[in-house]
């Protein structure tokens, strides 16, 4: 077994990449800017495939996104196992056709003749003032379409074995890196994390906050904190937004009979009132309290600092929510 | 077009098979619609028949093909199988996708038959991947999207045009140039008077064919699909045709200019080429009816074993959603 190495989270996505290209030749990438001649990617992603691969695996493609998205589709009905790269969340707009209508739907229409094993991997996150159309967050719109998967890393160890498994599953995996946190420094235990599965980081009695991406630390710093008021807060990572791991989170809510439900997208409509309303049906009777839920504004995310800071939730948010839920 | 190979006796005789088993089985499915024992969306193919029947005889089961809702053609001159296609339109569980695809996601992997799509221009995308894997495995198989005239004017065709001569790839874009998109005129979607023109812009090749003559369709497939298995990359092949029966059975067709469709009407390539064939001594017209009636009576013990075949189980609604059964 490989000794843990302590990495960025960009560093465990390449490496992944890299082992996963090492071991199984049917494993391509095609996206913008991602083969070496073009850096590797504008945040060196990719770095040193295209140079270990060649450039017939590694591709990078024109300003293209439904040409980039279609061709993954193409070559995974044929065996191949393509990871496209979609640059950000934003520009899977673009896509949506070969994303929606082909990818998630294939496998369905054609009886399970075909299937396309692709994984998108594609960047967001609001906080460094890139604005409305380079930080937003739409993983409720592929969480809602049957078919595919949605995964959302929150650490440097869970980027490198959730996206292993991504790349090893049958079926297509929107794979959202979270672009605050890509040079947060973490331990990295090269070990696939099984899809779906969600981790309690903390464990606790009296509340569940239910997180992923940027805010699974703000939820744990939250955590800490109320510690030290004596309550016990519960904190677990989806890391899956879909399928998401219902057993993990009502054995939770079960035991501490509080849930609150953070993400960094807009809470109305949003994949915490799923969440919300799975608890609600199976645990109406052991809640002590109503199911909460924290998002983001329901505006695009916004440019002007002290804007965006009240954009999205935060320790100070979470907390507040977490205290009113406790009293 | 004199440089270009012409089909021999047998050839011809090969594509005069596919083109009346296109044509036998578009009317039969239009009988029974009109009979009310199908009940479905159809965009007949009548006149459109030489097309695929003509490229088709220079393709093997290995080669793939990509084609849209207005597709039976493309799908029969590949070989789709009569009683796997029927049970499928008929919704039956014995279909080719077992009743979950319908007549505008027919799917026949075996035979080369990739992705039939509803959404205008996706062909053309996902035909890259399917080529790119081609090229990677180096054994020459060669990959036809089909679209039509309509569909030329969306983005993901030039996106994959572009995409696909950058990379060389072997993949021939068949435009079947109708004369209408639903009730829209050629003169009415663009201001070019031929789309192959487009394909210069790409520094693809491009060729504007009569869709309807066999020789012109099939000797510029045949030099498209040499060029593609020779590695000298994509070929844009604007094959011109008309559609006898207005855009979806059912409709009237008021928007069409008369003396254009009266015009078409003399020209239906069907009893052309019989006329042909005997005429030329390829074939006698007592060896064709015996042709026509062979190919008639296979229509109908598919359709006979499609009515008889069981409705899929609702259940099926969770299985080929993603690779395991949902929950
Ligand atoms: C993206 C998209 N837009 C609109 C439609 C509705 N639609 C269905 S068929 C059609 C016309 C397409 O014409 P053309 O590409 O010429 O193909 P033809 O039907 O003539 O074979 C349209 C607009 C669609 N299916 N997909």
């Amino acid at each position: 077994m490989t000794e843990p190495v302590k990495m960025t989270m960009i560093d465990a996505i390449n490496r992944a990449l890299h082992d996963a290209m090492e071991e199984n030749g049917k494993i391509l990438l095609l996206g913008e800017d991602v083969a070496d001649p073009e850096d590797g990617g504008v945040f060196g992603a990719t770095r040193g495939l295209s140079t270990r691969f060649g450039e017939d695996r590694v591709k990078s493609t024109p300003i293209s996104e439904q040409a980039i998205v279609g061709a993954a589709i193409g070559a995974s009905l044929v065996g191949y196992r393509p990871v496209a790269e979609v640059m950000l969340m934003n520009f899977m707009t673009v896509a949506m056709d070969m994303l929606v209508n082909h990818a998630a739907k294939l496998r369905f229409m054609s009886g399970g003749q075909t299937s396309v094993p692709i994984t998108v991997r594609t960047m967001t996150g609001s906080g460094l003032s890139l604005g409305g159309q380079h930080s937003d967050f739409v993983e409720a719109w592929f969480a809602h379409t049957a078919g595919m998967k949605v995964v959302i890393p929150s650490s440097a160890n869970d980027a490198y074995g959730l996206l292993r498994s991504a790349i090893d599953d049958a079926d297509p995996v929107i794979f959202v890196e979270t672009l605050p946190i890509y040079w947060a420094q973490g331990e990295v235990s090269f070990e696939r994390i099984p899809i779906g599965k969600a981790r309690v980081c903390r464990e606790g009695s009296d509340l569940t906050i239910i997180a992923y991406g940027q805010m699974v630390s703000h939820s744990l710093t939250v955590a800490t904190e109320l510690a030290k008021q004596g309550k016990s807060v519960e904190v677990i990572d989806l890391r899956t937004v879909s399928p998401w791991d219902r057993e993990t989170v009502l054995a939770s809510v079960a035991k501490t009979g509080r849930a609150l439900i953070v993400h960094e997208a807009v809470k109305e409509y949003g994949v915490g009132a799923e969440i919300a309303s799975v608890i609600g049906e199976a645990l109406f009777g052991r809640l002590v309290a109503p199911v909460q839920r924290l998002g983001a504004a329901y505006c695009p995310v916004p440019f002007s600092k002290p804007l965006e800071q009240a954009f999205a939730p935060n320790a100070e948010s979470i907390g507040a929510a977490a205290a009113a839920l406790l009293s | 077009m004199s440089n270009y190979p012409k089909p021999d006796g047998p050839t011809l005789r090969a594509i005069y098979e596919k083109a009346a088993r296109i044509q036998f089985n578009d009317e039969r499915v239009i009988k029974e619609i009109k009979a009310g024992k199908l009940v479905m969306p159809f965009y007949s193919t009548r006149g459109q028949e030489i097309i695929p029947a003509a490229i088709s005889v220079s393709l093997t089961d290995d080669d793939y093909v990509n084609t849209i809702y207005r597709g039976g053609h493309d799908q029969i001159a590949k070989g789709f199988p009569l009683p796997d296609y029927w049970a499928e339109i008929a919704g039956r569980v014995t279909g080719a996708c077992k009743g979950k695809g319908g007549p505008m996601h027919l799917t026949y992997p075996a035979k080369g038959i990739m992705v039939t799509t509803g959404i205008v221009g996706s062909t053309a995308p996902i035909a890259n991947g399917l080529a790119w894997a081609a090229k990677l495995e180096g054994k020459g198989r060669v990959t036809i999207a089909n679209f039509g005239d309509g569909a030329a004017n969306i983005g993901a065709v030039h996106e994959a045009m572009n995409m696909a001569a950058l990379w060389q790839l072997p993949v021939i874009f068949v435009c079947q140039n109708n004369a209408y998109a639903e009730h829209t005129s050629m003169a009415r979607s663009t201001r070019v008077d031929s789309y192959a023109k487009r394909a210069a812009g790409y520094a693809m090749e491009g060729i504007r064919v009569d869709g309807n003559d066999p020789d012109e369709m099939y000797g510029a497939a045949r030099w498209a699909i040499d060029r593609a298995r020779a590695g000298e990359g994509p070929t844009f092949i604007e094959a011109t045709t008309f559609r006898f029966n207005g855009h979806l059975i059912g409709e009237a067709g008021g928007y069409m200019d008369k003396e254009l469709y009266a015009a078409s009407q003399t020209r239906d390539p069907m009893p052309i080429l019989r006329r042909r064939l005997v005429d030329q001594g390829i074939a006698a017209a007592g060896e064709l009816d015996a042709l026509d009636a062979s190919i008639r009576a296979e229509i109908d013990a598919a359709v006979q074993a499609a009515y008889a075949a069981d409705y899929p189980d609702p259940s099926e609604l969770k299985v080929d959603v993603l690779v395991d059964a949902i929950a």
